[in-house]
């Protein structure tokens, strides 16, 4: 990954198969106004380049859209889950808005301090995590949450948080999703409503 | 037509205002930041918040349409708590450093604060601090400073049509700048710092210079290109401290070029200040008395056949005036304005003006640029062009050197028998000429200074012929000139005599190399080609100590354009005047008065010894100098010479939009600037395609 050297790329382009996927994304918009494909193009890249953004990547994505490329630089500023610095690996993201601080995300921060010995923007100098505080990612029921790449991993305290961690570090893959052993967003202390069978034919599913 | 309740009073309004423009006209103040007649609408400062009746909350008037029954409020004690908060809000962040700031004395954000801001500040928390941006040689930025209203940004955009500055990150995060560092490559980048309401983007030549309220102000125009650039001239004492524009709906509108605002450090380097005598080959100072008595004894032993003058530039009207009498009166034919050799036919008036005007552009509807790049001749120009551009159905094609013109143009090619094809009405843009109203041509200077200009004068003009542009009360045909005292000159005829075989510039340094030409008079004339004048006898009448001055054998110290009363005709024929704003420095004297006084020397004293009498004598020559300020169609002829065309490609007259005179030569801004536009690796896309 270009992030561990410490220096930013001086170029980059897209590989032949993001490039297909690229024209894909631009053939969702009308001609003319192929700048629309911008935040897709530029999460492409970011995946491209190992999480980041270098500026040669946005400048390349600039030219393909034909959009100036400061237009692009302010897209890509505005929105946090674009990074414009290297990140690790495993970009560990903690909610800390409301909900999830209501629900203990206090330990959850404290929990990745201590497993991975940083603090909120740094990353590990084996270049394995980067740790971010984050705004509401949407998973309010099931709080306090964070986001590890792709997945989200949620009703977290301290042991599970750290579980999840030294997997990673492990190499291995944690089980995404609520970790307390509820299915998805049902309520925390099994089902309050509706527990009897449906009557008559509304019926349908078997397992309510 | 909308009518309005604004403040209990009702107005009735033109459809397609907003409701801030709307108490305008009904004389209401609205305060504002981010809103800007010529740019778009941002909205985003909030401080011209009104009331508006039956609206669940304030509406900001700048972004609200002004419809019929409209009630309006902008004096209730709400909309003044409004004004408050949000001036409290802006100044949160705000430094409180007005003591050290350039802007303090004509800040918006000061004068406001003042008229509708609280008396004290409740806020004790720590302000957010931002890092200075290097914007180049032009512009200092201090963004802690920044409102973010984005004026700038939008003015980069819509009218300099350069898309660079930006507004990075969001909240309180979001910074003003370029995000990857470079210097503001646009020729009328100085203009940001007018828009700019607050200290944030200021003059960097000028930054700790003087204060505002030091200086004293005067009106003037512009000499740096043909456009006459309306402009104040700030002087403090005897120091021309900075230029800014003037207000001219037909010329300039607000905005002038980074030439005409920043060259006038120039002003204050190499100035000819006391007349020179060329003594055992070393130039050496002398009296005036010394200086007439060496060019009366050499004139006396030369008939006027062998005496010659050319005018340079930058000159005005009333030197010209009194150098053409003086040759007359010598009984020399050989006389010229038109230093870059450019076959300019003085017969008729429409063959070199611009005749559309400028702000006739806005009403065409098609434009040929012929051997001219508008983007560095005449910035103001090309800002118009984009203006017409920008309101859609203006096709645009370009005849020369390929280059970023900032509007979307088609280049056809640099071989000048395309022409010859679209007069032919072979070529397809020869249709798109003839299917338009009004369409335009614009010749530059790069078609006309050629061998086979006159040729291509010809060519122009039957193009505009056969298209229909000229039409009624449209014409659509066009010079652009680069040099301010061009159209002076040729409505003055300051040009070779006719009937007694006059020279041209070429002719001049001909018959000097050859020894024909015995004397020389060049009056701040310094672009040409200085070895040629051989053995020649050279006076130079000017400002600055730059080509003209270095081969001269007696130099007479002028006056520069901020330093005479003085008339200079712009590239659409519309006579303006300038006005001193400083004394020239030392024995420098305005340059008719230096003349008239050369000419009693010489025994042929001339017939005005006012600036009145000089103006009359003008008038007699040309009734157009009667009426300053003003454009008179002139009537169509036939100019040019039809011949063959050399099928040598166009290529651009000036290769540095910053160095074109004496001025901007002297200019350590300017050099600034050609260093780091012109010489280093980012160059303005303008100037090298």
């Amino acid at each position: 990954m270009s992030g561990e050297t410490g220096m930013p790329p001086a170029d980059f382009a897209f590989t032949s198969k993001n490039k297909k996927l690229a024209k894909a994304v631009i053939a969702k918009y009308p001609k003319g106004r192929q700048a629309s494909a911008v935040m897709p193009l530029l999460f492409l890249a970011q995946r491209q380049s190992g999480g980041w953004l270098p500026t040669a990547a946005m400048e390349h994505v600039a030219g393909i859209i034909d959009m100036p490329p400061i237009r692009v630089y302010e897209v890509a500023t505005f929105y946090s889950m674009y990074n414009l610095r290297p990140v690790g690996k495993h970009h560990v993201q903690v909610c800390t808005n409301l909900s999830c601080w209501l629900r203990g995300s206090d330990e959850v921060v404290d929990s990745c301090r201590k497993t991975l010995g940083i603090d909120f923007g740094e990353t590990t100098e084996d270049g394995l995590f980067t740790f971010s505080e984050v705004e509401c990612l949407g998973a309010c029921v099931n709080a306090p949450m964070m986001q590890i790449g792709d997945n989200y991993f949620e009703d977290l305290d301290a042991t599970a948080t750290e579980g999840i961690l030294n997997v990673l570090k492990g190499g291995g893959t944690p089980k995404p999703g609520p970790q307390g052993g509820r299915r998805g967003c049902e309520p925390a202390g099994g089902l309050t409503t509706l527990t009897e069978k449906p009557e008559g034919q509304g019926e349908r599913s078997g397992d309510a | 037509m909308p009518k309005l309740t604004i403040d209990d009073s009702e107005v009735e309004v033109e459809p397609g205002l907003t409701v801030l423009q709307a108490c305008e006209q009904a004389g209401i103040e609205i305060p504002r930041f981010c809103y800007h007649e010529r740019l778009s609408i941002a909205g985003n400062c909030r401080m011209c918040l009104v009331e508006m009746e039956r609206a669940p909350k304030p509406v900001a008037a700048c972004a609200m349409p002004a419809t019929n029954g409209m009630v309006i409020r902008t004096n209730t004690p709400a909309v003044e708590k409004m004004r408050r908060a949000v001036m409290e809000f802006l100044l949160i962040n705000h430094p409180l450093d007005c003591p050290i700031c350039d802007q303090a004395g004509e800040c918006d954000l000061q004068d406001q604060a003042m008229a509708y801001g609280l008396d004290h500040s409740r806020y004790r928390e720590t302000k957010r601090a931002v890092k200075d941006k290097n914007f180049g040689p032009l512009i200092k930025a201090v963004m802690t400073r920044c409102i973010h209203c984005t004026r700038c940004i939008r003015f980069s955009t819509e009218i300099a049509g350069v898309q660079e500055l930006g507004a990075t990150g969001r909240g309180e995060n979001m910074e003003v700048g370029t995000y990857v560092e470079k210097a503001l490559a646009s020729e009328l980048s100085g203009n940001m710092i007018d828009l700019c309401p607050v200290g944030a983007l200021t003059s960097a030549p000028y930054a700790f210079r003087a204060r505002s309220w030091e200086l004293r102000k005067t009106e003037s125009v512009d000499v740096m290109d043909a456009v006459g650039s309306n402009i104040r001239v700030d002087v403090r004492g005897a120091e021309v401290m900075r230029i800014l524009p003037r207000l001219n709906e037909d010329v300039n509108e607000e905005w002038i070029s980074d030439k005409s605002r920043f060259a006038c450090d120039g002003l204050r380097h190499q100035r000819l200040d006391r007349p020179y005598l060329r003594d055992g080959g070393k130039l050496r100072p002398a009296t005036w008395d010394e200086a007439f008595a060496a060019i009366a004894e050499k004139v006396k032993a030369t008939k006027g056949k062998g005496i010659a003058a050319i005018a340079g530039d930058t000159v005005d009207c009333e030197a010209m005036t009194a150098l053409k009498d003086l040759m007359a009166a010598l009984g020399s034919p050989h006389l010229d304005c038109r230093q870059d050799g450019a076959h300019l036919d003085a017969s008729r008036r429409a063959g070199y003006l611009f005749n559309t005007s400028i702000a006739g552009i806005e009403q065409a509807d098609a434009c040929l640029l012929i051997g001219t790049n508008p983007r560095i001749e005449a910035p103001i120009i090309n800002a118009r062009l984009r203006k017409r551009f920008l309101a859609g159905g203006f096709p645009v094609a370009l005849i020369g050197e390929e280059t970023n013109l900032t509007y979307d143009h088609k280049y056809l090619s640099a071989d000048p028998k395309v022409l010859n094809e679209i007069a032919s009405g072979a070529h397809p843009f020869a249709k798109v000429l003839n299917k338009a109203k009004q369409p335009m041509l614009i010749l530059g200077m790069g078609a006309l200074a050629r061998q086979d200009g006159a040729a291509i004068l010809a060519a122009a003009r039957k193009i505009a012929e056969d298209s229909g542009m000229v039409n009624g009360g449209w014409n659509g045909f066009n010079v652009l000139h680069t040099a301010a005292a061009r159209v002076g000159g040729l409505d003055l005829g300051f040009l070779p005599g006719k009937k007694m075989g006059g020279r041209d510039v070429a002719g001049i340094l001909d018959g000097a190399s050859m020894g024909e030409v015995e004397i020389v008079y060049l009056l701040a004339a310094d672009e040409i080609d200085m070895d040629r004048l051989g053995g020649a006898f050279v006076i130079y009448q000017g400002h600055h100590g730059d080509a003209g001055a270095g081969r001269a054998d007696v130099i007479l110290p002028g006056a520069a354009y901020t330093e005479k009363n003085a008339t200079y005709v712009n590239t659409e024929g519309r006579a303006q005047l300038a006005r001193l704003a400083t004394y020239p420095p030392g024995e420098a004297r305005e340059d008719w008065k230096i003349i008239r006084a050369l000419s009693a020397a010489l025994g042929k004293a001339l017939p005005f010894d006012t600036l009145q009498q000089v103006r009359a004598r003008m008038t007699e020559i040309n009734a157009n100098f009667a009426d300053t300020g003003v454009v008179a169609a002139a009537p169509w002829g036939t100019f040019g010479k039809e011949g063959q065309l050399d099928p040598v490609p166009f290529a651009s007259r000036l290769a540095n939009f910053y160095m074109t005179d004496p001025i901007s030569r002297a200019s350590p801004t300017m050099a600034k600037c050609t260093e780091v536009f012109v010489n280093s690796g980012q160059r303005r896309t303008g100037t090298d395609g």
